[in-house]
């Protein structure tokens, strides 16, 4: 049989299209038998031949096969790269696509920086309707093959100047992956962006990225720092910096990422820069009634740091830590477990101070912790302690407040924390926030309390907050015991957000039927005093059984009345306790009323040890303050 | 295997179809209106080939006709033009320079001869001196056949004078 192939292939004469229709059968055939050696070298020569005819049926049919051939034998076929080269800039929009198609399977190390180059160039001349082929095969291309990363970067920004419009976002997310990755080509890059944005023409891509690289290495723009060889001063002024940003804003064909991209761009320039801090408050501050929802929540957010946080700022938007490429992709596949996912991608971490995987003594923020539980109705993972306090350091309260999308940084651990975070941060966002930060002092490790305790006393403490605060967001003492410590204060803490309680409430309210299908308890007297009683009724959910639920009911057996009744408790690190609001804050004397209380306790070392509790009362005889407090330790066992 | 033979005018009139795979009369018609939309617009310096669901359509303009072949995406195209060309010069040694107004007229005839070359999707009959004289054979039939009919109508009439 090849014997006959190869006659038939040799006397066939080739100037009608007859003969040529013989030929290319003749090609397939041999093709089709995968024949090795001599053979398939004078079908791949046919083609070759092929490639050459004036005929744009012949070159079509040519460039057709040689796609097969070439997934079986990339060497002969490179010996006509020139040619397929000058087919991808022919006439013929099917010529030119088998064409790209063609060059794009051929691409190796060794001759990437030639094909690019020449790609580029036609890049700059194609038709509308085949750029973005062209720009996302060439993005392919430079992102695979790449010798080093200068020269991708280099090769990324020429492909956005000429048609970002066509970038997909995707790229240029993979692009900053880089760049944060190469520290020594920061300065460079910023740079050459820089350079580069002077010829912007509104494409996306270019602003994204650009804008995001003076946001994080402004500093290196203006101080020349990590210069490169061959590479011409450009001397940029702080002021400049803030107009690219400023023109980035205003362009009406900014969409509304970028624009998000700029607005915590801004933030971060007036950290680096800030003698430019003014100007952009009044930047900001244009964006607070936004119809955008998110630009809106930004500015009002930034425009808060800016004016009234000054102090934790610089901690704020410090350089965000490396990005790591595992991750980044593995998050990427795994889109839909990142809360905020869309809104996270779009602002890669812009908050994220320290290194995630700090594991001092830090300091974690009944607070946030607190926000974050809220959230934990929808994550399952919440009575690990540990996983949130890695990632505590100072800012972290506003890390919470600015939704830090840390999927891209922290360790996968983490993520499920991340992602009830970054929906804590909207929340407070939008109902009020900023208050919460200022009085959260520093406080040894706390437990994961799933829901704070409530104080219904504050709601009378604090007749102009419309919303009775229901989630004391409150600092914790600083005891230094065992036990958890104590909810704080009423009296110092300035209730941080209504929008807290709103949420708390709703968290609440949604599990609060009380199931009694569980084993039975009795009732204990937790607490006696000579003028309290407090008596504790157990029930418990069999499907449930670290979870308890307890009847609080507090009792005066004094002759005076109690106002402004107070109860609070704590528990050991291993357990979890919820309170929700006392019926009344009000027990009058000689147990002629009651006030009850529901408590949840949940023992996550539910029987190896049972429950303990401080407990804490605060009332008012007369006016006059009155403190009690006592340890609960007759609990029944096997609770 | 050819799908289906497609001839359509500049103005987009369909001079001729023929079907060698199911396709239903609502599928027929959208076939026909979505290539004469793709192919027609085709400037002359591009190639004769498009790609159309999956399968390739081969089309050559002749003066004021074109002529479409689908065939599968393994076939050989270069092979499709020459069957089309083929055909094209068995007409035209029929009807002697043959024009568009000819198949008009005699659509009959040309559905004929295009069954003397394809038959089920594949070329049956590659030489165009056999396909002439067996069209020549069948048109001496019908005119002996009507030369007949036209004997017995003599006799007829003159029977019933």
């Amino acid at each position: 049989m090849s014997d006959i192939l190869a006659q038939v292939a040799t006397n066939t004469e080739s100037n009608k299209n007859a003969g040529n229709a013989i030929l290319y059968e003749c090609v397939l055939t041999i093709m089709a038998i995968e024949a090795i050696g001599g053979l398939r070298v004078l079908a791949i020569n046919i083609l070759g031949r092929f490639l050459g005819n004036r005929d744009n049926n012949i070159r079509y049919v040519a460039l057709n096969t040689l796609i097969k051939v070439v997934a079986v034998d990339t060497q002969a076929v490179q010996r006509h790269r020139t040619t397929i080269v000058e087919c991808v800039k022919d006439s013929d929009i099917s010529i030119r696509r088998r064409a790209l198609e063609l060059v794009c399977a051929l691409v190796n190390e060794s001759n990437v920086k030639t094909l690019t180059k020449e790609l580029l160039e036609y890049l700059k001349v194609s038709d509308p309707e085949f750029k973005p082929d062209l720009t996302t095969k060439i993005c392919y291309l430079v992102q695979k093959f790449f010798p080093n990363k200068r020269w991708y970067i280099d090769q990324m920004i020429k492909v956005m100047v000429e048609a970002g419009r066509f970038v997909k976002d995707d790229i240029s997310r993979a692009l900053l992956l880089l760049i944060s990755n190469a520290a020594e080509l920061q300065g460079y890059t910023v740079r050459s962006l820089y350079n580069a944005f002077q010829k912007w023409d509104g494409q996306e891509s270019l602003a994204q990225v650009t804008v995001w690289c003076i946001g994080e290495y402004g500093e290196m723009l203006v101080h020349h720092m990590n210069e490169l060889d061959g590479e011409e001063p450009v001397t940029v002024t702080e002021a400049d910096t803030v107009d690219v940003l400023e023109l980035v804003l205003k362009d009406f064909r900014a969409s509304s990422t970028t624009r998000a991209f700029a607005l915590t761009a801004l933030l971060k320039v007036s950290s680096r820069f800030p003698s430019c801090t003014e100007r952009i408050k009044a930047l900001v501050l244009q964006y607070k009634g936004s119809l955008v929802l998110e630009l809106q929540q930004r500015s009002i957010e930034f425009t808060s740091i800016l004016s009234k946080h000054e102090n934790i700022k610089a901690s704020l938007v410090e350089k965000m830590p490396v990005l790591d490429e595992a991750t980044y992709i593995a998050k990427k596949v795994d889109a839909a477990d990142v809360a905020f996912s869309t809104d996270s991608k779009s602002v890669p971490a812009t908050v994220l101070p320290a290194v995630p995987v700090a594991n001092g003594p830090t300091k974690s923020k009944s607070g946030t912790n607190a926000l974050m539980d809220l959230l934990n109705l929808n994550v399952d993972e919440a009575s690990t302690p540990s996983a949130p306090q890695t990632r505590k350091s100072a800012g972290d309260v506003l890390l919470d407040l600015l939704g830090g999308n840390s999927s891209f940084t922290s360790p996968l651990v983490a993520s499920p924390v991340q992602g009830p975070s970054g929906g804590a941060d909207a929340l407070l966002d939008l109902l009020s926030i900023g208050n919460a930060t200022s009085q959260t002092t520093s406080s040894p490790l706390s437990t994961l309390e799933p829901f704070p305790q409530r104080n219904p006393e504050a709601a009378s403490q604090k007749p102009s907050n419309p919303v009775p605060d229901l989630l004391s967001q409150n600092t914790v003492s600083s005891q230094k015991d065992s036990y958890s410590s104590f909810t704080a204060d009423f009296k110092k803490s300035s209730i941080p957000g209504a929008g807290f309680d709103l949420l708390g409430d709703l968290g609440i309210g949604s599990a609060s039927s009380i199931s009694t299908t569980g084993p039975v308890y009795p009732p204990i007297v937790a607490f006696q005093s000579s003028g309290l009683t407090v008596s504790f009724e157990f029930s418990k959910q069999s499907t449930n059984l670290p979870a308890t639920v307890i009847h609080a009911t507090y009792t005066n057996t004094s002759s005076n009345t109690y106002t402004d009744v107070i109860f609070q408790a704590a528990v050991p690190k291993f357990m979890q306790l919820q309170l929700e609001p006392a019926s009344g804050n009000v027990l009058p004397a000689n147990s002629s009323g009651t006030v009850t209380q529901v408590i949840r306790v949940n023992n996550s070392q539910h029987g190896q040890k049972s429950l303990v509790m401080r407990i804490r009362v605060s009332y008012k005889i007369n006016g006059q303050e009155v403190l009690e407090q006592g340890q609960v330790n007759n609990f029944p066992p096997g609770l | 295997m050819i799908h289906f033979v497609l001839l359509f005018s500049r103005q987009g009139k369909v001079r001729l179809t023929k079907w060698y795979s199911p396709y239903s009369q609502k599928e027929r018609t959208k076939a026909i209106r979505e290539l004469s939309g793709g192919i027609l617009p085709r400037g002359p310096k591009l190639c004769n080939f498009v790609d159309w669901r999956g399968l390739k359509v081969v089309y050559k303009r002749y003066a004021s006709l074109y002529f479409c072949m689908c065939i599968d995406s393994e076939d050989n195209e270069l092979e499709c033009l020459e069957i089309i060309h083929h055909y094209v010069q068995i007409l035209d040694r029929y009807f002697g320079n043959v024009c568009e107004l000819d198949l008009i007229f005699n659509f009959h005839k040309a559905y004929f001869i295009l069954d003397e070359v394809l038959i089920a999707g594949e070329l049956q009959e590659s030489s165009k001196k056999s396909v002439a004289r067996v069209i020549a054979a069948q048109d001496s039939m019908v005119d002996a056949a009507k030369e007949q009919m036209a004997s017995l109508s003599n006799i007829i009439a003159q029977a019933t004078r």
